[in-house]
């Protein structure tokens, strides 16, 4: 790999200002016979910001969209919140996300998937968001799981910085949360259904998701009764991607020990302290 | 005996956020919820004064109930 001065120096004509646009870094790419994903690195490395992360970097420095870029999250299950969550940790530049789900789209899901469109019905979810995460985000590498995640699959979660439970049945969000417990992970739990939703972050050993859903029983919950709108997705998977860049960038509070709870048919977002 | 129920997402429309209820000595967390015509089936958890509890819970002067929906959707 060029060192950080080699970078420096060969892209110092290619700035714009300070920023490196797409062209400079495909010429690095060219220049040292480097993937998107390798250049990414040795530029963000070398203190430079791609052009296309100039909106982050009042928020994040170089360093910290390294860190992003350097990090990986785990996103489990590939439907309403999944889509959410991986375009927008696809955009913030996470560089590495595990993206699990065994489904195909149904035509119901265009209501509000994601990656879902009238000319995918029938394929792979994953395959989507890997095709997606391409097209916003070169830089950003996908590893596709087509199986659901099951207990005691600790191959899926390995090396992960942070999980999203984008899943929607109980068992396997306990079992996931168990996963990430052995494992030491961070955990951003998501649950909607209709104009409602939960947030929660949980850290292994939390006891967050017990004392939430101490009664679940296995059942489905009121979604079975009020659907899944467009927005409540959006809504609640951008609140979880919020939790895993804090987690990864090691600012801000996180929404841990509470429950962000969210109601939007009455406009009313509250937390609530838990465990 | 006087409780405090405060009630989440779905089961406050047609009912209340925060509540002092009247119940009698002995009222357990079960009546509490057929009182306020809760589904069983719809409840994700009941928290008795922090602590999560099952439904045969009696409840206590002064103790503050917590009924939130199961939300599972993804």
């Amino acid at each position: 790999m060029p060192d950080a001065d080699v970078i420096r120096q060969f892209v110092a004509t290619r700035l714009d200002g300070d920023l490196l646009p797409w062209s400079g870094q495909a010429a690095v790419m060219e220049r040292f016979g480097l993937s998107n994903a390798e250049s990414e690195d040795v530029v963000l490395a070398a203190g430079i910001l791609p052009a296309r992360y100039s909106r982050n970097r009042q928020m994040l420095t170089t360093a910290l969209q390294l860190k992003l870029f350097r990090s990986r999250v785990v996103v489990v299950g590939c439907g309403g919140l999944g889509g959410y969550l991986i375009e927008e940790l696809a955009r913030l530049g996470v560089g590495h996300l595990v993206v699990v789900d065994p489904d195909t789209f149904v035509e119901h899901n265009l209501n509000r998937q994601l990656f879902a469109n009238a000319s995918n019905i029938g394929s792979s979810k994953v395959t989507a968001a890997a095709l997606r995460v391409e097209s916003v985000n070169p830089a950003v590498t996908v590893h596709c799981v087509a199986r659901a995640f099951e207990a005691g699959d600790h191959s899926t979660l390995a090396g992960a910085d942070a999980v999203a439970d984008a899943l929607d049945e109980m068992p396997a969000r306990f079992a996931l949360a168990e996963g990430c417990r052995d494992l030491g992970i961070p955990l951003v739990h998501g649950a909607i259904a209709g104009w409602y939703g939960y947030v929660a972050t949980i850290l292994p050993g939390d006891r967050t998701l017990h004392q939430l859903y101490n009664r679940h029983g296995g059942r489905r919950g009121i979604e079975a009764q009020f659907g899944n709108p467009s927005f409540t997705p959006a809504v609640v998977a951008s609140l979880q991607v919020a939790e895993i860049c804090k987690i990864l960038i090691g600012q801000g509070t996180l929404l841990r020990h509470k429950v962000l709870t969210i109601n939007l048919l009455d406009s009313e977002i509250e937390t609530v302290a838990m465990d | 005996m006087q409780i405090t129920v405060r009630l989440f997402l779905a089961f406050r429309t047609g009912r209340f956020h925060t509540k002092a209820l009247e119940c009698a000595a002995g009222t357990t967390v079960q009546q509490v919820v057929r009182d306020l015509r809760l589904p069983e089936t719809d409840l994700g958890t009941a928290i008795v004064n922090g602590r999560e509890v099952e439904l045969g819970e009696v409840l206590a002067p002064g103790d503050t109930l917590l009924l939130f929906p199961l939300v599972g959707g993804g």
